[in-house]
C-alpha cells in the first residue's frame, strides 16, 4: 500500500513537471522587428547603472523630457514596466524579466485579446514572406508608442485625378 | 447532266478568300516585324513550354531595350493546394492611401498624368456601410483618418465566379486554379466588357501608352502580373501574382501603416485569413450578386 501511495505521488510530481515544461514551452519566440529606440539610447544600463534609484513618481526634467506619459498616466509610472535595478530589461507583473524584443508579453498583460489576435497575425503586421523565406513581426511598440499608444492621424497621399481634370 | 457552273455561295467564297488573303499581305507587311509577331501570337494558355520560353526570351529583350534593365519574367504556375485570400479590417483602416501607390510602384502602373490605380479608397459616413453609391474618393483632408467617417478599400475581389471572365468575348482573361483571376495583356483586344460587367470597377484600362521612370521600374515581374502593359490593355490587381506564389505577402499589405491589410491561403487552416474567417465578423462586398468574392471585409471586434 505504502508503495503505491510512493508511486502515485512520484507520477504526479512528473506529471507537474511534464506539464510545466509544457506551459514555458507555449511561450513561442517571434521573429519580431527591432524595437524603435531613440539612437544611441540602449543599453539603458550605460547611464543608469552608475544612478541611483528614484521611485518616486515626478516629472522629469533633466533627462526622457520628450516623453509624455498619456497611458493609464494616473496608474503607472516608469518602474511599473522598466526595471529597476537592470534598467536594460523590462519587467512582467510576476516579476519575470524580459528583454525589449519580448515587450509584448508584457503589452499582453493588459490587452489580452489584441496579443491573442497578434499572436495569430490578425492584429499588427507582418512583412517578408508567410511561407518559406524570412518574415518580420512587427512589434506593438512598432506602431504604439508604448508612453502614448494612440495612433497618430497622418497625411493621406494624394487622390485620383477626376474625369475632368 | 448538270452544268458545271459557279454557284452564288461558291462566288462569294472565293472572292472573299481572295480579298482577305490580298488585304491581310499589306497589313502585315506594313507593320514592323516585332508587331507582325505579336499578332501571331498564341493565347498564354494554349503555349506549348517551348513557346512560353522563346515569348519571354523576346519579351525580356524587349523590355532591357525600353527600360535598360534586365527583367525575370516569371511564368510560375499556381502552387498545388492554394486558393489565395484577403482580410481587411474595416475598424482600422485609416484611409492615408500608401497601399495605393505601393501597388503603383510595384506593379508597374502606368505614371502618366492619370496615375493608372488599382485599389480604390472610398470614404462613407460611418453608419452608412452600405451605401456605396454614396461613397466618395477623391477626399483630400490634411489629416487622416477624419471623425465620423469609415474608409474602404476596394479593389479586385477575385470572384469564384468571375462576372469579367463570362464576358469576354476572345478568352484573355480567366480564374487560375489558386483563384487568382488574370489577363493575358497580349491576347486582350480591349473592349472592356470585363470593365463594364465587374461590380467592383476592379479594373483599368491603357487609355494611352503607360509611361514608367525608368529608374522606378520594377523588374521583377510575372507573365500574368506586373510586367509593364501596352496601350489598350485591360489590367487589374493580382494578389501580386508574382509575389504571392512565391510565398511573399502582397505590397499593399507591407505598406499598410496600420496592419488592416490581411493575407493568407483559404486552404490552409492556419492561415491568417482563415483565423479571421473563423474568428472575426466578416462580410464580403455584394455578396447578393452571386460573384462569391475571396476578398473578406471583417472587424475588430
Amino acid at each position: 500500500m505504502k508503495r503505491l501511495t510512493k508511486a502515485i505521488l512520484v507520477g504526479t510530481i512528473l506529471l507537474g513537471i511534464y506539464f510545466m515544461s509544457f506551459a514555458k514551452g507555449a511561450e513561442e519566440e517571434f521573429p519580431v522587428a527591432p524595437p524603435p529606440m531613440p539612437e544611441g539610447s540602449f543599453p539603458c544600463s550605460n547611464c543608469h547603472a552608475s544612478l541611483e534609484v528614484n521611485r518616486k513618481k515626478r516629472e522629469l526634467k533633466e533627462e526622457h523630457t520628450q516623453i509624455k506619459l498619456r497611458h493609464a498616466e494616473n496608474l503607472r509610472w516608469c518602474l511599473d514596466c522598466h526595471n529597476s535595478n537592470n534598467r536594460d530589461k523590462l519587467r512582467l507583473y510576476n516579476g519575470e524579466l524580459i528583454s525589449f524584443t519580448a515587450s509584448y508579453r508584457l503589452c499582453g498583460e493588459c490587452h489580452g485579446t489584441v496579443y491573442r489576435d497578434w499572436k495569430a497575425g490578425i492584429h499588427g503586421k507582418r512583412t517578408g514572406y508567410f511561407s518559406g523565406g524570412k518574415r518580420t513581426y512587427y512589434l506593438c511598440v512598432n506602431c504604439h508608442n508604448p508612453h502614448d499608444p494612440k495612433f497618430k492621424p497622418i497625411k493621406p497621399e494624394p487622390p485620383p485625378l477626376r474625369p475632368l481634370e | 447532266m448538270e452544268d458545271k457552273r459557279y454557284t452564288r455561295r461558291e462566288f462569294i467564297r472565293t472572292a472573299s478568300f481572295t480579298a482577305l488573303a490580298g488585304l491581310s499581305v499589306p497589313l502585315l507587311s506594313s507593320c514592323s516585324r516585332e508587331e507582325a509577331e505579336d499578332f501571331l501570337q498564341k493565347n498564354f494558355r494554349e503555349m506549348t513550354a517551348e513557346e512560353k520560353k522563346q515569348m519571354i526570351a523576346k519579351l525580356e529583350q524587349r523590355y532591357l531595350k525600353k527600360y535598360g534593365k534586365e527583367f525575370q519574367i516569371s511564368t510560375q504556375e499556381a502552387l498545388p493546394n492554394t486558393l489565395w485570400g484577403y482580410g481587411l479590417d474595416l475598424s482600422r483602416c485609416i484611409g492615408c492611401r500608401r497601399c495605393v501607390y505601393a501597388c503603383v510602384k510595384e506593379n508597374n502602373n502606368s505614371r502618366n498624368k492619370r496615375q493608372s490605380h488599382w485599389i480604390r479608397v472610398l470614404r462613407l459616413k460611418r453608419g452608412n456601410l452600405t451605401k456605396l453609391d454614396e461613397s466618395e474618393h477623391y477626399y483630400n483632408p490634411s489629416l487622416v483618418p477624419e471623425e465620423g467617417f469609415t474608409y474602404m478599400p476596394v479593389q479586385c475581389q477575385q470572384c469564384e465566379n468571375p462576372p469579367c471572365v463570362k464576358v469576354c468575348p476572345v478568352h484573355a482573361t480567366w480564374k487560375e486554379p489558386d483563384g487568382l483571376v488574370v489577363v493575358d495583356y497580349n491576347w486582350c483586344i480591349g473592349c472592356r466588357y470585363c470593365m463594364a460587367a465587374c461590380p467592383y470597377k476592379g479594373r483599368v484600362f491603357n487609355w494611352g501608352e503607360p509611361t514608367i521612370p525608368k529608374d522606378e521600374v520594377n523588374s521583377s515581374v510575372h507573365y500574368l502580373g506586373n510586367r509593364p502593359r501596352m496601350k489598350s490593355a485591360v489590367d487589374k490587381c493580382t494578389f501580386c501574382i508574382q509575389r504571392v506564389r512565391e510565398g511573399r505577402y502582397p505590397a499593399c499589405v507591407e505598406a499598410c501603416p496600420t496592419g488592416t491589410r490581411k493575407f493568407g491561403n483559404l486552404l490552409d487552416p492556419n492561415s491568417e485569413i482563415r483565423y479571421i474567417i473563423d474568428n472575426k465578423r466578416t462580410f464580403r462586398l455584394k455578396e447578393d450578386l452571386n460573384t462569391e468574392p475571396k476578398f473578406y471585409y471583417f472587424f475588430e471586434a
